[in-house]
């Protein structure tokens, strides 16, 4: 019969010599491929202690962005949400005060911004449905929590950290995000 | 005379005892620690390395866990055996190591105290006669879990041990017939003064090794408790620490029957290339407790290099291999022996 592809391979049955029949021999080989390994460069990386790098497109936890000033970008436009097809993001708008001009960058803001980390399937629509740069994903993922309502994250769990009077978590919650907008 | 014993070799023995049988658990929760770690770096893992500095205090916690886990007896089990079973396991594993000669003699308290609990003068059979009791340990504790995976289990460790057992038997008689001695610290004096036994007993070595793998139910022969077709063999039933004893009394098997093989035949406390008479005595003896102590820790490490090796082996096979290869060719060593000690005796002559 002709094989239907060349991958065919002959099976060696011959008997087995008395050195292979001795076992021992193959042992001793199967016990110095294993000890080999002993020296080997282990894949695994210590997770907590140490991470992977990621991609500049990673889209982990979603993060609420903050301009040089530390006043917020958002405005509540509602195109996040919109955006989402999962329906994890709800908000509410309101109008700024005078005298709150330190806070929000434009007239309007979101007074409340939700977003359900359990609904979120972290597609990323909503940070590019933004228009004003308020949305982003972070790098930060793998949130765990003891209740489920835990994990509807609320502006004070999603906010960045205020650029001037926290700028170093500020530049880490910023992670490198200036790569991703080269690459838009 | 009985009453002649004075208080203070009691006092040693004792403190001695109580030494050896720390050591050996320490030794035995450590070598659970050492498989694991071993296991991951030969499959090019990390292993524990989470509690303490290098994980190294995964054995107290393993321990800890076992003792607070939940004691289930299963209602069909005959409970007085189901707890003697693991007691027994645990009982015969450390009472082995009473005969074992850990060193030479120190000197405390103008005192010569021998690091040796009991210099039995049948040592190798007292040996023998404890570890076929721990096979009784596994078949009690499989009977009474009422349960048929752990009585398949118990029967295949039982006839697993009792069939092992004869080729190292066997393997042995050659070895005491070039000693002439059953006493192990006699034994190690023959070897400190001339060579290694493993030199006259090459065969008999590798006999006793295959054996002592066997006996302690370690891979490939570790049928009594093969996972993928017995659930977990004569201790399915067992939970907490009744598990944990069945567990480390294996580690306790496998530290003595280290400590037997280096013993025998690798000259036990002794130091080679060096004479022990020429240094400090106190010394001395704590390097050749050392020296002991490097050669177990070297075949344990070949136990648990070999099971992470070589896969079980099926049952058949290990029938085979017992009967039909292991026994005769231990028959042919000891002939052999005997024919080459008669023919030295006639100054090779014929």
């Amino acid at each position: 019969m002709q094989a239907l592809t060349n991958r065919l391979k002959q099976v060696d049955r011959r008997k087995m010599s008395f050195f292979e029949r001795l076992y021992l021999i193959a042992i001793f080989k199967g016990m110095l491929i294993t000890f080999s390994h002993i020296f080997k460069k282990k894949p695994t990386i210590n997770y907590p202690e140490k991470t992977r790098p990621f991609s500049p497109v990673f889209r982990g936890l979603h993060i609420l962005n903050r301009d040089e000033e530390g006043r917020e970008n958002c405005t509540a436009c509602g195109l996040c949400a919109v955006a989402c097809p999962a329906e994890a993001i709800t908000m509410e708008a309101a109008e700024r005060q005078p005298g709150e001009e330190y806070l929000y960058r434009e007239e309007k803001y979101a007074a409340k911004y939700e977003i359900n980390m359990l609904r979120c399937i972290f597609c990323g629509l909503c940070e590019e449905a933004c228009p004003k740069d308020a949305i982003y994903m972070s790098e930060t993922f793998a949130p765990a929590d003891y209740q489920r309502k835990q994990f509807i994250y609320k502006k004070e769990e999603l906010l960045i950290p205020h650029p001037k009077e926290e700028p170093d978590a500020f530049k880490k919650a910023l992670g490198n995000r200036v790569k991703r907008e080269n690459i838009n | 005379m009985l009453l002649a014993i004075d208080l203070a070799l009691i006092i040693e023995k004792l403190v001695l005892i109580v030494i050896v049988v720390m050591a050996s658990l320490v030794i035995a929760m450590y070598a659970t620690y050492g498989e694991r770690k071993i296991a991951a770096v030969l499959q090019d893992r990390r292993g524990p390395n989470r509690a303490g500095p290098f994980g190294l205090l995964q054995p107290l916690a393993d321990g800890l866990k076992l003792f607070f886990k939940e004691e289930i007896i299963p209602n069909f089990s005959s409970k007085f055996l189901f707890i003697l079973g693991p007691s027994l396991a645990m009982l015969t594993a450390i009472m082995t190591s009473a005969i074992v000669p850990w060193g030479d003699k120190v000197h405390f308290f103008d005192r010569d105290i021998s690091l040796q609990i009991a210099d039995v003068n049948v040592g190798i059979l007292y040996v023998f006669a404890v570890v076929s009791m721990g096979v009784y340990g596994i078949m009690i504790g499989s009977w009474a879990s009422n349960n048929k995976f752990s009585l398949i289990g118990g029967l295949r460790a039982a006839s697993q041990i009792i069939s092992y057992e004869l080729a190292m038997g066997i393997s042995l008689i050659a070895l005491l017939m070039v000693t002439g001695t059953l006493s192990l610290k006699e034994m190690v004096v023959q070897q400190q003064n001339g060579y290694w036994n493993i030199v006259y007993q090459p065969l008999g070595f590798l006999l006793f090794l295959i054996c002592a793998f066997a006996e302690c139910n370690r891979t490939p022969f570790d049928l009594p408790e093969a996972e993928n077709e017995l659930i977990g063999g004569y201790h399915t039933e067992y939970s907490s620490m009744k598990l944990g004893f069945y567990l480390f009394s294996e580690y306790i098997n496998m530290f003595v029957s280290s400590v037997i093989m280096a013993t025998l035949f690798f000259g036990g406390y002794d130091i080679p290339f060096l004479n022990e008479a020429n240094y400090d005595q106190n010394w001395m003896a704590l390097f050749g407790v050392m020296a002991l102590m490097a050669k177990v820790v070297g075949f344990i490490f070949l136990f648990m290099w070999v099971r992470w090796t070589i896969p079980r082996f099926r049952y058949d096979q290990l029938m085979n291999l017992g009967w039909r290869i292991l026994i005769p060719l231990a028959l042919f060593n000891m002939l052999a022996t005997g024919a080459l000690i008669l023919w030295k005796q006639n100054n090779w002559h014929f």
